[in-house]
């Protein structure tokens, strides 16, 4: 059952997007931007991007970022956990076009549908791989609200090659995280009631 | 302290959560590789096994923090008698800040009230210190990095549960044990270990299941009641299927270790904490001039 590894390269499109189907395992090309939980409840209040995130890849991210010669270097960048974002994501994704979200431990029914209605994708990268994901990242190209918003929580512009992560919602209304939670559910009934004082 | 044995003592303090950072001890690599070997080879859990496997190599050899959340900074030390304590947590602090420079430590710490970063992880609660004295004459210095995606998928019940369906009892116990891991699904970056305290108060209770956390992973309970309970919560937990990541898989949990303290009559709680994979603990032994003589794990 070895799945073959799906190159995504930019331009983002929806067709691209489509495509893509739960299960696969992916490798990113291109620039995303690393926006938390600060970034979120922002954007959600009704203020606008300091850039397009019109078929935009968001990376939920709290890098560790070091200047070294006047440049910025990304020297660990795993994702965070995706669930806090829930209440915010899906009109991100409607709002601004954002084409995929890029984070750890799977979101919930909202963007589920979300990503289905509008043509998005949950990536999951693997959680606390923060050396292997930072090695994907080439280049820092810009950041955004440092001040505003402290390292960890700012908009880091991020060149990718080569970042591996598996699609686990995709656009055609399938969660990974839905079926895992349900079956994992049943044993854990089961389990539950043969446990013995 | 004076200033020279000052500057020894930080120096050995940043080796230590360097250390701690970036490389995993041996027993819990060896766990997560004894995990790896259950799963099918191509898996989507065997897939996420070996991006983990080759992290911790990479973060060993580029010695950078193998998760950028480098997570809540717990010490836990005994220091001889004679020594300043309050010296020592002064050096401690110092410490912090100076790996935080070094990259080793993100800047971590937020104020809660007005959410400012003043990006040098010092600040009321970080870092975390357990200090006791002791009649030995060397420090036993051992420090817990845990990130903040397992520290959100711990649990604490309050028993009897009416939704767990869990009695007073070691049944309900258990029942809670695989609740908080059905709860976390792949949001604590499984697979995990569960430290887990039966009784005390909501404080200590998640206090002493934090320090089950220095145990190493391959150790075996003294009490036999809670060997045996610690062994059937990982077996079935890995039943349940959820696997690394969440991704689906056999291996859930590399462990369980399991404390009790005394409750009150009226309490009966059990309070789960959730290590993720990247279980970043070390310690060493380090002598009087702040010298390391060994290291613990």
């Amino acid at each position: 059952m070895a799945k073959a590894m799906i190159r995504l390269e930019a331009p983002f499109t929806e067709e691209k997007i489509r495509a893509l189907h739960v299960g696969d395992r992916v490798e990113m090309s291109g620039v995303i931007f690393t926006g938390r939980d600060a970034v979120h409840k922002w954007l959600h209040e009704g203020n606008e991007p300091p850039m397009s995130l019109k078929d935009s890849i968001i990376y939920h991210c709290g890098p560790v970022v070091m200047k070294k010669k006047g440049k910025w270097i990304i020297t660990a960048a795993g994702p965070t956990t995706s669930i806090r974002e829930e209440p915010y994501q899906a009109g991100l994704i409607e709002k601004f076009g954002v084409r995929a979200v890029i984070g750890k431990g799977g979101m919930g029914e909202k963007t589920r549908l979300a990503c289905e209605k509008f043509g998005c994708v949950y990536l999951h990268a693997v959680g606390g791989a923060a050396q292997v994901l930072a090695e994907a990242i080439k280049e820092v190209q810009n950041v955004y609200g440092l001040e505003q918003f402290g390292s960890p929580e700012a908009i880091w512009e991020l060149r990718v090659e080569g970042f591996p992560v598996v699609v686990t919602i995709d656009a055609h209304g399938n969660s990974l995280h839905k079926d895992i939670e349900a079956s994992s559910a049943k044993v854990l009934s089961e389990i539950q009631a043969h446990v013995k004082k | 302290m004076n200033a020279t044995r000052q500057k020894k003592f930080i120096e050995t303090l940043i080796e230590i959560i360097r250390k701690t950072s970036t490389e995993l001890p041996q027993d819990v690599i060896e766990a997560i590789e004894a995990g790896r070997s259950n799963e099918q080879i191509d898996s989507r859990a065997d897939y996420a096994l070996g991006i983990i496997d080759k992290n911790i190599q990479l973060a060993r050899i580029k010695s950078q923090p193998m998760c950028q959340d480098t997570g809540s900074i717990l010490f836990y030390i005994h220091y001889p008698q004679k020594a300043d304590s309050e010296a020592l947590g002064k050096v401690i602090r110092k410490a912090v800040t100076q790996a935080t420079k070094k990259g080793f430590l993100r800047q971590n710490s937020v104020d809660s009230l007005t959410g400012n970063n003043n990006g040098t992880n010092v600040g009321p609660g970080s870092p975390t210190i357990h200090m006791e004295p002791w009649k030995k004459d060397y420090f036993d210095i051992r420090l817990i990095l845990k990130g903040g995606g397992c520290e959100n998928v711990g649990a604490q019940y309050s028993l009897p549960d009416a939704r767990v369906g869990a009695g007073r009892d070691l049944a309900g116990v258990k029942k809670c044990i695989l609740d908080a891991v059905h709860q976390a699904q792949g949001k604590g970056c499984g697979p995990g270990v569960l430290g887990v305290t039966i009784g005390g108060d909501r404080a200590t209770g998640y206090l002493a299941s934090k320090e089950q956390f220095l145990r190493k992973m391959g150790d075996k309970n003294k009490n036999l009641v809670l060997a045996q309970l610690e062994q059937e919560c990982t077996d079935d937990a890995n039943r349940l299927g959820i696997g690394p990541m969440g991704f689906g898989g056999k291996t859930t949990l590399l462990g369980v270790k399991a404390t009790t303290l005394n409750r009150l009559p009226a309490s009966f709680f059990v309070s789960v904490s959730y290590m993720c994979w990247a279980f970043r603990r070390h310690g060493a032994k380090v002598n009087e001039r702040g010298e390391i003589q060994k290291w613990f794990y």
